[in-house]
């Protein structure tokens, strides 16, 4: 197939879509990195040319910085944490024989189709509100004080909320990673005397071993730019500003396009160093 | 320290009955091998033995201790899957270490083990490496050393050489046979492959549908064959089935002759017909007949050197003593 004239023909017949979008993504990128050398404020009719890395500097010192990296690491890796475990455990669950199971499977999969800001204002005006939501009465039926979920422990609840969304989409992947699973290797351990625990760790987790990576990998690079959650529920207050959100902030409330720029590239350069450092594992788990 | 009685067992799948009451008696240090077509319930057997399927009634006694409600891990057998079932994480060594560590088999016992087991099956040199970088052959000595080590009271085998092309095949053969007489444990093999039952049983079950047709060492089961299903599965070539007129003059429904007890001549004999094909193997030939009488070509062993061409016209004279005679319910008349 692949002969040398065949593969210069297919490079010259697949330039055009390439070109495409190489400009397609490459126009935005150099428009945000010229910003970001940029002194511009709109409202106030600055703007000045070359401040050199000013911008940067003053992003990366402002106190909100390292929170807001810090806030983002607890989200993405709180949300990773709930979703892996509970997703590894509803596709063992989902993956026994029981009556229907085809129905249950696709309600466990209904939440991945619903969009993240009508999510979050469900979860906020019908669970968590603390005098009409769901959990408020639950609280109020069993005598105890109202629990205001998003003011007392806002970033635990946006975990939460994410954490629903994305379910469904590890349990997904790992169910059918654990229906790829040989039985006749369950049942070998068996007979070599593992219980059921042994069996789990010793041959289903090296098993999911891979898609787990997967999960990870991609949920990170999605949960990196959760936006609409926090805009809708906590609006960035109380310790839930993740990076994504201050660069936000940073152009559209201070409207200070340069220092927002800046904010959003040194967030890529971020995003980045995580996704080669996650590859890399991926990678090794591909290998085998 | 490995004797198995299987009382009465039944099993069946929601409303299918795999297998009717069954009665079997499996002798300590016996080399017993369960075969027959596909299908017919073998590795169901096995696997009620193993405790990995429940059985539906009917008792299973391991030793002479009742083992029906026992798990498979308390039974105190190994079992050798068709697809070798080896952890493919783990290194060959960690392989075959697992059912020690599970067991909390000390260290150096471990160590001592898998050395041994290594040496048996020629694996000391890849003990590091991953199953998926062994050949096939490989592959199986290792899912074979993981059930040594456990040093279980009978080892179960389903089909494990059905993977293997055919040289590795015979000598996989061996070297399980030879295993048998080093280690001296029962050891249960299902297999559909007739000749692997031929060479290596003590004893075969031939099943058919779920039931058990005859038992009996391979000699007995080749000389005297109890039934017509028997006697057409045991031996290769099959034996030749023969209804009609030529049973009916030696007052049977099916009479049977087996291919190396059919005489060949050019000249004359019992019965006339034509030559059909024709098998060379070097040290015999065997040669599809054409008799107009039988509804089947007759299959007849000739020296390698018997030359005839197709379409010749050969007699053949079936040798009266070694004849096999069935009534009309295929059972073996006397
Ligand atoms: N889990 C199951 N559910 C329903 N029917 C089954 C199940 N397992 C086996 N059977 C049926 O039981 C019968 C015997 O199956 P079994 O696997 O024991 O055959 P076998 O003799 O091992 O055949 P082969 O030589 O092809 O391996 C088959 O008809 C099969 O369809
Ligand atoms: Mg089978």
């Amino acid at each position: 197939m692949a002969t040398q004239h065949s593969k210069s023909a297919a490079r010259v017949m697949i330039s055009p879509a390439v070109i495409f979008l190489l400009g397609w993504m490459i126009v935005p990128l150099v428009m945000t990195i010229y910003f970001s050398f940029l002194d511009y404020r709109p409202l106030r009719g600055v703007k000045e040319c070359c401040v050199g890395f000013q911008n940067y500097e003053r992003f990366v010192t402002s106190s909100s910085f390292t929170e807001s990296v810090i806030t983002t690491l607890i989200m993405v890796g709180g949300i990773l944490l709930i979703t892996v475990i509970g997703g590894i455990l509803l596709a063992l669950l989902l993956d026994q024989p029981f009556w229907g199971q085809g129905i249950v499977r696709i309600l466990v999969i209904a939440p991945f189709f619903v969009m993240p800001t009508v999510s979050a204002l469900v979860w906020k005006n019908m669970f968590m509100n603390p005098v009409n939501g769901l959990f408020a009465y639950l609280f109020k039926f069993l005598g105890l004080e109202p629990f205001d979920f998003l003011t007392q422990a806002p970033l635990f609840s946006i975990i939460l909320i994410v954490s629903w969304q994305w379910l469904p989409f590890a349990t997904l992947i790992l169910l059918t990673a654990t229906q790829s699973l040989d039985s006749e290797q369950l049942e070998a351990a068996e007979m070599d005397g593992a219980p059921v625990l042994s069996r789990f760790f010793y041959i289903i987790l090296p098993h999911l071993a891979r898609a787990i990576t997967v999960v990870i990998l991609i949920q990170t690079i999605f949960l990196l730019s959760i936006f609409a959650e926090i805009f809708v529920t906590t609006n960035g207050a109380f310790g839930t500003r993740t990076l994504t959100y201050l660069v936000y902030q940073r152009v559209l409330e201070s409207q200070n396009i340069g220092l927002g720029s800046a904010g959003g590239i040194i967030a890529v350069i971020l995003a980045n160093i995580i996704a080669i450092f996650l590859m890399r594992i991926v990678g090794k788990n591909l290998d085998r | 320290m490995g004797s198995i009685t299987l009382n009465q067992v039944t099993k069946s799948f929601g409303e299918v009955q795999v297998i009717p009451p069954l009665d079997l008696e499996i002798n300590d240090g016996e080399f017993v091998v369960f075969v027959g077509p596909s299908g017919c319930g073998k590795s169901t057997l096995l696997r009620l033995i193993a405790g990995l399927e429940d059985v539906s009634s009917g008792m299973i006694a391991i030793d002479g201790n009742d083992a029906t409600q026992v798990p498979p891990a308390k039974r105190g057998l190994a079992m050798v899957f068709q697809s070798y079932a080896l952890y493919p994480h783990m290194s060959v060594r960690k392989n075959i270490a697992f059912p020690m560590k599970m067991a909390g088999v000390p260290q150096e016992e471990q160590e001592k083990r898998i050395t041994n087991a290594a040496k048996v099956l020629n694996l000391t040199d890849y003990l590091e490496r991953r199953p998926g970088q062994l050949s096939g052959g490989q592959r199986q000595r290792v899912a074979i050393g993981r059930a040594i080590v456990r040093e279980p009271a009978a080892f179960l085998f389903d089909e494990p050489l059905s993977n293997l092309d055919a040289a590795l095949r015979v000598n996989m053969r061996l070297e399980i046979s030879e295993l048998h007489n080093t280690l001296e444990t029962t050891m249960i093999y299902v297999t559909h492959d007739q000749v692997e039952a031929m060479t290596m049983a003590d004893k075969i079950v031939v099943l058919h549908a779920g039931v058990i047709e005859q038992v009996g060492s391979p000699l007995e089961l080749y000389n005297n064959p109890r039934n017509e299903f028997v006697a057409g599965f045991i031996g290769s070539p099959k034996m030749n089935l023969i209804k009609g007129e030529e049973a009916a003059k030696r007052n049977a429904a099916t009479i049977g002759i087996r291919p190396e007890h059919i005489g060949l001549s050019t000249t004359d004999g019992a019965w006339q017909g034509k030559v059909g094909v024709a098998e060379h193997l070097g040290s015999d030939t065997f040669i599809h007949v054409h008799v107009p009488e039988f509804t089947e070509p007759l299959t007849v062993r000739a020296s390698g050197e018997f030359s005839v061409r197709h379409g010749d016209t050969v007699y053949c004279t079936p040798d009266e003593s070694k004849l096999h005679k069935f009534d009309a319910k295929g059972l073996r008349m006397t």
